[in-house]
């Protein structure tokens, strides 16, 4: 029963409230770059170049977080068989491509005023690649196997092993020496950020989700439709 | 109430993840050497044969009062807080690089006290703040 139910709840969830999301997207996306770029302090060592952490922070997180999912739905996927699952992953798989691109781009560009050089393959750079690697080779799966079974298998498979890497890209900076600085934010203590630029970065972040969030039921909409439109022809 | 199939596939699943964990970490234990992005005085100091012709990196804080520029060379100290190592380096240093702060420099070792850079990195911490909270804790320190 929760098959059939439950896509089409979230479709019909999506057609309702999207405009809504849209909306609010667009006053938070407003309300959080006005406050980043103009009403933050700058740094106390970097000056203005910490602004482009509003970007690259919460991109990674989302970059990180889509990989998660996927991951998980991975295992679940090979073990239950619920074909909801693949498509949740599928749909959520661009959005993480995407941020862990800009991730690394927006990276780049700070690296250069503050490090002094574009790019160095220290263990959290390299596996931040690496993570992106994964997220190609997800969606690559899905687009070139053609039968369901397959592609579904092939992209799980991936999902799984690219979840041993996310760990990997978090601790990097704790367990090896890397010229990337260890985390400001972590669940065990405060974070080391100055709450003038902490609430930025958390606006920004919120509205990076909300932005991932309309993309993904746009996307899962079209998935849910797909698989509908092929069970049509199957049965005609 | 799991039937026999989901079962079996649970145990499969486990067992793999289990091998591709152990593998993963062998490896990357094994790699450690090219992981790491530099090495700290210290790390230098106790390696026995160390090559003098290798590129290596050597990371730490720049000493205080440790920075002397000559013309375009600058000479200045990278400590760890137990070893210390001198650098020599011909050229711009990065806006970042300062006394106290974090540093990576690129080069050969003359020897296990001497470095000479052909390229100079800053590297930063994780504390972000705004300059009067700085200095106001500076003033609060003192």
């Amino acid at each position: 029963m929760l098959k059939n139910f439950f896509p089409n709840k979230i479709i019909s969830l999506t057609n309702k409230f999207i405009n809504n999301l849209i909306i609010l997207l667009i006053i938070v996306l407003v309300a959080g770059v006005v406050y980043s770029l103009l009403i933050s302090p700058p740094d106390h060592i970097q000056g203005d170049s910490v602004r482009i952490m509003y970007v690259h922070v919460p991109s990674s997180f989302i970059a990180l977080g889509c990989f998660a999912f996927i991951g998980v739905a991975s295992i679940i996927n090979l073990i239950f068989k619920i074909k909801l699952i693949p498509l949740l992953a599928k749909s959520l798989a661009p959005i993480g491509f995407i941020f862990s691109l800009i991730s690394i781009v927006t990276g780049s560009f700070w690296g250069k005023p503050t490090w002094g050089i574009w790019w160095v393959w220290d263990a959290r750079l390299t596996s931040m690649v690496i993570l992106l690697l994964f997220y190609i080779a997800y969606i690559f799966a899905w687009k070139f196997i053609e039968s369901f079974e397959k592609a579904n298998k092939v992209s799980s498979i991936i999902g799984i092993v690219g979840l041993f890497n996310l760990p990997v890209i978090k601790y990097s900076v704790d367990w090896w020496n890397t010229l990337h600085q260890p985390s400001s934010i972590t669940l065990t203590s405060a974070p080391t950020i100055h709450y003038k630029m902490l609430i930025p970065l958390a606006i920004m972040f919120f509205s990076m989700a909300l932005y991932s969030l309309i993309i993904f039921l746009m996307r899962y909409k079209i998935e849910v439709m797909k698989i509908k439109i092929i069970k049509k022809k199957k049965y005609k | 109430m799991l039937t026999k199939k989901v079962k079996s596939r649970i145990i499969f699943l486990v067992l793999a993840l289990l091998l591709a964990s152990i593998t993963i970490f062998t490896v990357l234990k094994s790699l450690e050497e090219n992981v790491v992005y530099f090495l700290s005085p210290s790390e230098i100091y106790n390696k026995e044969n160390i090559s003098l012709d290798k590129k290596i990196r050597v990371g730490g804080l720049v000493k205080k009062n440790s920075i002397s520029r000559n013309g375009e060379t600058v000479s200045f100290i990278i400590t760890d807080l137990k070893n210390e190592i001198i650098v020599s380096y011909i050229g711009l240093v990065p806006n970042l690089f300062s006394e106290e702060k974090g540093v990576v420099a690129e080069g050969k070792l003359k020897d296990k006290k001497y470095f000479i850079a052909d390229k100079i990195l800053a590297k930063h911490d994780e504390n972000y703040m705004p300059p009067e909270v700085k200095e106001a804790l500076e003033k609060s320190n003192n």
